[in-house]
């Protein structure tokens, strides 16, 4: 592919940017009906009916790199396999996880097996089918392309226009069932687009890898919003992009093939959104924890360095305004001295101590924290108490879970009075 | 009464497998608000489920207002078990509530404004109107439960059958529950919950049915529900405590 701005390579790249767009939102649906691995079964299916159908046209004689016979056996295939799916499953003695493995593979023998065969015999009747498999847009011709992009944008119309039903039958089908709508045709509607964006991803993606095409962009999408809308655009977005990237990629570079290529594209998105989506995503997830983790630390060394002037008879109320050893916090806490002088430098640099000798002063915004936590820590205490849920050693360990997080309405309903601080329900220091 | 009862059954047989789940139930559930108790198990949610088609019934007849559900469906509202349905699906409380209206609208296209407009209304009567924009999985227990009574009510329906309303809610989402009954009763509307709180069955409801697999009593609440019915119904499977409540509530709520 020496000139890849030519004619024939723009019109692929547009084919397979608009069969990523139509994947993304026709997976968007199959992915929240529980849709994916049917969509694996249609694909692998196809493959029989590819070898059957370039059968047939060989022996009428026809060119047998004509694509719509391919496509319609594919389509056959592929609807065959999904009823195969349904019957297993209806006999009730197969799940329907085991009927689509069972259903999936062999078809694929069944397909693998007629390709040999077709290879065995003389003429071109099995010239390119093997591309199917793994998917190579180079190979598409312009006329190809078209086609696909035109099955893609009757997908994309048609989801849009169902997007009401689709999404009763998704979330809740009993419902929508008990409603009077139907639900099976709905159902029909989503296979058969199934159906048509594996069949016109064929040629560029393979039928091993166009299940890739359905998920993986939805997949995405729903990291990054709760909206379904949203959800729809980005996993279009997102589609279109690996579609068009892998088709490019390959078109460069022959020898890797374009489903691979469109694939991997989307595996990469999936993969970033999966770590840095807002929210979602692991490194959010992992820093709010981290955050959490620290403020419960912060809050415990805090009311430690407070109780600890207190217990060296500082009085409760008045505490605060004392020096008090970082190495009673760590006591207290039952803290490595390495861990606990971690904390006091993160919190002297945040402003609420001030370190010397191995000793901290609380600083009045400190102080502040420090009598806040006191409080919630010792509200929960004496409600526990109070309710009888716990003894008095208990009560401690149990009031260090939950005070944290203390929403202030419930703050004030466990301590009415806001000036008093009530004194601990057991002595400070050590803890058991 | 002239007017034929709201949910009526006659012979019904639901069988999972080889197990029959209900057997052979002729009951009618009157004008008002009728509870359907029965131990885990007893097939409660099944019977509903059963008259609304979604689980195939062995035999038997199921009518509501006299006419098969075919032909009154607009009329029948169902608020089904909230652990039915995925809550981290991406949809917020509005579109969730608006999904009642879509037997009203073309199957194509957005939602209408009046529907949406519905849609809100009932989320106002569940005191949800604060909650219309949030995404259903960012919202409590009870706050999903209040959702689904939204929805139930924006079918705008003479009879709903709802499954367990009250299971595992906050007392706000109970009481909003209650209200929401009351003022269904007060309209003329008629409501069959399968209820699982026996103590409070005599305070929210006028009729009971007692059922496990058979209809072991059916009738006003202070008529047959009584510890011997309870107990004929619940066999063993009833613990001390509860039939202590049961007697006690049955003797100072009947």
């Amino acid at each position: 592919m020496g000139g890849f701005l030519s004619y024939n390579t723009l019109v692929v790249l547009a084919g397979c940017t608009l069969l990523g767009l139509a994947a993304g939102t026709v997976g968007t649906f199959a992915l929240l009906r529980g849709r994916a691995l049917v969509a694996d079964a249609v694909g692998h299916a196809a493959l029989p009916g590819v070898a059957i159908a370039a059968l047939i046209v060989a022996t009428l004689g026809a060119d047998p790199r004509a694509l719509p016979p391919l496509l319609a056996g594919a389509a056959i295939a592929g609807l065959l396999g999904v009823l195969a799916v349904q019957g297993l499953t209806r006999t009730r003695r197969i799940r329907e996880d085991a009927a689509i493995a069972i259903v999936l593979s062999s078809f694929y023998a069944a397909g693998v097996a007629l390709l040999s065969w077709l290879q065995s015999l003389p003429g071109a009747a099995q010239a390119g089918l093997s591309k199917f498999i793994l998917g190579q847009a180079a190979a598409m011709r312009a006329e190809d392309a078209t086609l696909a992009a035109g099955v893609a944008l009757a997908c994309l119309a048609l989801v849009l226009g169902a997007f009401q039903r689709l999404r009763a039958v998704a979330f809740d089908a009993d419902f929508a069932r008990m409603q009077g709508l139907r639900t099976d045709r709905t159902d029909l509607l989503l296979l058969g687009l199934i159906v048509l964006v594996c069949v016109s991803g064929l040629q560029a993606v393979g039928l091993i890898l166009v299940v890739a095409l359905l998920v993986l962009p939805a997949a995405t999408a729903r990291l990054l919003t709760h909206r379904l809308p949203r959800m729809l655009g980005l996993a279009a977005a997102t589609g279109a992009v690996a579609g068009g990237a892998g088709a490019w990629l390959s078109a460069t570079r022959p020898e890797l093939p374009t489903g691979a290529a469109v694939v991997l594209v989307a595996a990469l998105f999936l993969v970033a959104a999966l770590l840095a989506a807002p929210g979602r995503g692991l490194i959010a997830q992992g820093v709010s924890t981290l955050r959490r983790r620290l403020n419960t630390e912060t809050e415990h060394f805090l009311r430690a360095a407070w109780e600890a002037q207190e217990a060296a008879g500082a009085g409760p109320g008045t505490a605060g305004d004392r020096w008090a050893p970082i190495a009673a916090v760590a006591a207290a806490r039952g803290w490595s001295r390495w861990k606990v002088r971690r904390l006091a430098l993160w919190l002297s640099l945040r402003g609420l101590v001030a370190r010397a000798e191995g000793h901290v002063h609380l600083t009045p915004r400190g102080a502040a924290a420090a009598r806040r936590a006191v409080r919630a820590h010792r509200a929960v205490e004496h409600h526990l108490l109070a309710a009888g849920a716990a003894d008095i050693g208990s009560a401690d360990r149990l009031a260090d879970l939950v005070e944290h997080g203390l929403p202030p309405e419930m703050a004030a309903r466990l301590l009415p009075e806001p000036s008093t601080l009530p004194a601990s329900p057991h002595a400070l220091g050590r803890q058991p | 009464m002239s007017a034929p009862e709201p949910l009526s059954v006659t012979h019904l047989t639901v069988a999972y497998g080889e197990r029959p789940a209900v057997w052979d139930v002729t009951w009618s559930a009157p004008p008002g608000l009728t509870a359907i108790v029965g131990p885990n198990g007893a097939g409660k949610s099944t019977l509903l489920k059963a008259t609304l088609g979604l689980v195939p019934a062995l035999s038997g007849t199921v009518r509501f207002f006299g006419r098969p559900l075919e032909e009154v469906r607009d009329r029948v509202g169902y608020l089904p078990q909230r652990a039915s349905v995925d809550w981290d699906f991406p949809a917020s409380a509005l579109d969730v509530v608006c999904m009642a209206r879509y037997p009203r609208m073309r199957w194509w296209g957005p939602v209408p404004r009046r529907h949406r407009e519905a849609a809100r209304e009932a989320l106002v009567q569940v005191g949800m109107a604060d909650f219309a924009d949030r995404q259903i999985g960012k919202l409590s227990g009870g706050q999903q439960q209040r959702v689904f009574l939204a929805r139930a009510l924006a079918q705008d329906a003479d009879l709903v059958l709802m499954d367990e309303p009250f299971a595992a809610v906050d007392a706000a989402t109970e009481a909003a529950i209650v209200t929401v009954l009351r003022n269904l009763a007060a309209r003329g509307r008629h409501v069959v919950a399968v209820h699982h709180d026996l103590g409070t069955v005599p305070e929210y409801f006028s009729h009971v049915l007692l059922l496990n697999a058979r209809v072991f009593a059916a009738g006003p609440v202070k008529d047959v529900f009584t510890p011997e019915n309870i107990g004929a119904t619940y066999g063993a499977r009833l613990a001390l405590l509860e039939e202590a409540r049961v007697g006690a509530s049955a003797a100072g709520g009947g």
